[in-house]
């Protein structure tokens, strides 16, 4: 009675459009990065192309960015995220954080970096509050806060867009351990409350959300939209500079950009590893301290930094949000006024057309690729449950894999590698590179819903003489349409915030709401940043409120159903 | 009676709805019962008095435990333990860190290793310090959940359906076990369950809600 065919099609045409792209990438870099790329007219092999690199004065710098702004903002994104669930879970005041932040967890980084500029440049809001009765500044003050060179500006903004992705996360996994019975268990031995979550719970998530807190490492490192519109610019973070020779005219400089994503891959490696190593090191300063059994009951006051670390993060995100709506609507709009003297649609109406269509070709791309890659989804879920397979732990790093592998370690190679085949870049290789980081979301956020599906209801329907097809479609299926849904919204959410897979395998002909909005970052023309961030912010968020509100519509009579 | 675990006219409410009303005493070293069929907030009465009840139970009433008022306390300060039904050790912590774990602050590293090797022998475990708490039977993980919860030193003592976990030789061992190191250091002791046997073992008052 089996309808698919014999060899598991569904799980090895995914691990194809998973990992192909990726070793195509790495292959695609590999061969330039040691001088071999005909298209440009080099065969190698030769080590040119690292002595480039290597006489490149901005690479000591571009590195050390690189790797502190990366590590940095990933610890702390971490230190926050545990301080506010050590602090105020099971709390009135963390179930508001919670709410505040998870709408967030959907805006692209792009828009949210965005956003945050203009909260924080020197004629941004907190500045205009602030003037002229404080600072005394008439005009915008000549400081470089935006793409300061420390690259502090950039930590902020990774920050201010991880720390929601873990705390969801954690709660997420927070609800496979007993918290509550080893919090009551820890604080009735006298422990407070920060230090007996840090030992009774910590090490606990910590160990379940070991790969995303990778993904939020790798990334930091490598990150390139954040960093045009926070980071520092000369030098910028290596893979900027990356993308930088990749997109110069002379085509020869994609061997220094080969050679650079390699060495990129090297950072990314040599701070995952430095991880490891941190790990290590306070696994066993915490065992000394579990040992001196000291009972850290004084915490009030960090607890009191946690609620305030938590509440600027969920601020800067909707005061940045609130920035984009009214710069897109602003008319003259003088320093130092709050808002601006009049509302205008003029930004939207000069940027109708380019908005809707670079719009048209982001659902466009968002669409097909959530559609193969849910019908992939579904297929391999449902592979496994009729082969009664199980996804192992090394399955789940391959499912990781695209998302801590950094993206420009394989994305150029990908594009030197269509070159060098004479393929041309355009909407269907980016389709295919979206799918590469769609897929991973997908199957993350439909493995629970499906894996708790009472598979009781199955055995009643095969006892009524179902086919397992009419199973799939007419039991599982429709009474799992809310987590679907839920996973649809985010595949394109995932999707609609890529920028380097668009930009790279597109040849810089794509031009989705990102890549335009990211293209405007250098030329400061706030009205129209406010237009395409919120544009593309919108077609982020839109599919996830159809997504609560088209179940509770198609069963508004099935009670069942509407709770989960 | 000044000493003791004193209940006085507690009322839970859970959305301004009561849930349960008790007034009651618990002298050292005895052992007060409470019985009833599950939801009808054995459980809750137990986080009330350590402090942890969640936001949407109020409570009325006072809690004393040897003349201190418990309720204006944060959970850390009040010296009440608590056990549950499973041993709850940490399974990323060692047997003895887990004691360690319990045992009060004070003391130099050497100092503190005595006491636990101690408290493991008090209760037949010698040399288990080092151990993983996963490779502990059923019984020996009870033994080690008891003494890192004494070793913290409580002033009275909350049991959580303790034994329900435990098959019925085991369960007759450990519980004459807890109540024995209970009696000794004189501590009065609250425990909920459904088993008629644990509140025949107890051999102090029951009191039946719902």
């Amino acid at each position: 009675m089996k309808y698919l065919p014999r060899l598991p099609l569904f799980p090895l045409l995914t691990v194809l459009f998973l990992l192909g792209p990726l070793v195509a990438g790495l292959w695609g870099t590999l061969l330039p990065a040691f001088g071999h790329f005909p298209a440009g007219g080099h065969t190698g092999p030769s080590l040119d192309p690292f002595r480039a690199l290597w006489n490149w004065p901005g690479l000591s710098d571009a590195s050390r960015l690189s790797l502190v702004t990366g590590v940095v903002s990933a610890v702390l994104s971490l230190a926050i995220t545990a301080l506010i669930l050590a602090g105020w879970t099971g709390t009135r005041g963390f179930r508001v954080l919670e709410r505040l932040l998870s709408p967030f967890l959907s805006v692209p980084h792009a828009a949210a970096a965005f956003g945050l500029a203009f909260l924080i440049a020197p004629s941004g809001w907190i500045a205009r509050l602030f003037s002229p009765w404080l600072t005394g500044w008439e005009r915008p003050p000549d400081l470089l806060i935006l793409n300061d060179p420390w690259g502090l500006s950039l930590i902020a903004g990774m920050v201010v867009k991880e720390v929601p992705f873990l705390l969801l996360m954690s709660i997420a996994a927070l609800g496979q351990i007993d918290g509550r019975r080893r919090m009551a268990l820890s604080q009735s031995m006298g422990y407070g409350r920060i230090k007996a979550w840090m030992i009774a719970i910590f090490p606990a998530l910590y160990a379940r959300i070991r790969l995303p807190v990778l993904v939020v490492l790798t990334w930091a490192m490598s990150v390139v939209d954040v960093a045009v519109i926070l980071g520092p610019s000369t030098p910028p973070t290596l893979s900027v500079q990356i993308v930088r020779w990749m997109s110069d005219p002379d085509i020869g400089f994609r061997l220094l950009a080969a050679a650079a994503a390699l060495w990129q891959l090297a950072l990314v490696i040599a701070g995952v590893g430095l991880w490891f190593l941190g790990e290590a090191l306070i696994a066993r300063l915490a065992r000394r301290q579990v040992e001196a059994g000291r009972r850290g009951r004084s915490d009030t006051a960090l607890r009191v930094a946690g609620f305030a670390l938590g509440t600027t993060v969920s601020l800067s995100l909707l005061l940045g949000f609130l920035g984009l709506i009214i710069w897109s609507f602003a008319g003259f709009w003088s320093f130092p006024d709050l808002l601006p003297d009049q509302f205008t649609l003029r930004s939207w109406m000069r940027h109708r057309t380019g908005s809707l269509d670079a719009l048209g070709e982001t659902a466009l791309i968002a669409g097909v690729s959530v559609i193969i890659g849910m019908i992939l989804t579904i297929g391999c879920l449902e592979t496994e449950e009729r082969y009664g397979l199980r996804l192992t732990q090394r399955g789940m790093w391959l499912i990781y894999l695209p998302l801590i592998l950094p993206q420009t370690a394989f994305l150029p190679g990908l594009q030197t590698l269509l070159l060098n085949l004479g393929l041309g870049m355009g909407r269907l290789p980016v389709i295919l590179a979206h799918l590469v980081f769609v897929l991973p979301y997908l199957r993350l956020s439909l493995e629970g819903p499906w894996s708790s599906w009472d598979s009781r209801q199955a055995t009643v329907a095969k006892a009524l003489g179902a086919s397992p097809n009419q199973i799939l479609w007419r039991v599982r299926l429709s009474m799992l349409l809310a987590p679907l849904l839920t996973a649809t919204a985010v595949g394109v959410a995932v999707s609609v915030g890529q920028y380097l897979p668009t930009l790279l395998a597109g040849g810089g002909r794509v031009e989705t709401l990102t890549t335009e909005a990211i293209a405007l970052a250098s030329g400061g023309d706030r009205r129209a940043i406010g237009v395409f961030g919120l544009m593309q912010t919108a077609a982020a968020m839109l599919p996830f409120a159809l997504a609560l509100a088209l179940p509770a519509l198609v069963w508004r009579n099935r009670k069942g159903l509407l709770n989960g | 009676m000044a000493n003791g675990l004193h209940l006085d006219h507690v009322r839970i409410l859970k959305d301004g709805v009561p849930l349960i009303e008790i007034d009651t005493h618990v002298a050292p070293g005895s052992v007060l019962t409470i019985m009833g069929p599950s939801g009808v907030g054995k459980s809750t009465l137990l986080s009330a008095i350590i402090g942890t009840l969640p936001p949407a139970f109020s409570l009325h009433g006072h809690v004393r435990l040897e003349d201190r008022d418990l309720l204006p306390m944060p959970p850390e300060d009040r010296c009440v333990g608590i056990l549950f039904q499973d041993a709850l050790l940490f399974p990323h912590l060692s047997v003895g860190a887990n004691l360690a774990f319990g045992l009060a602050q004070g003391g130099t590293r050497a100092e503190r290793r005595v006491k636990i090797d101690a408290a493991l022998a008090e209760v037949g475990l010698e040399g288990f310090a080092d151990r993983d708490p996963e490779t502990l039977s059923g019984g020996q993980r009870a033994r080690v959940a008891l003494m890192r919860m004494l070793l913290s030193e409580p002033k009275a003592l909350l049991l959580d359906e303790p034994f329900s976990g435990l098959d019925a030789a085991l369960r007759e061992q450990v519980r004459a076990l807890v109540f024995d190191h209970a009696r000794a250091r004189a501590l009065p002791v609250l425990m909920v369950t459904h088993d008629q046997e644990d509140a025949d073992a107890a051999g102090g008052e029951v009191v039946r809600l719902g």
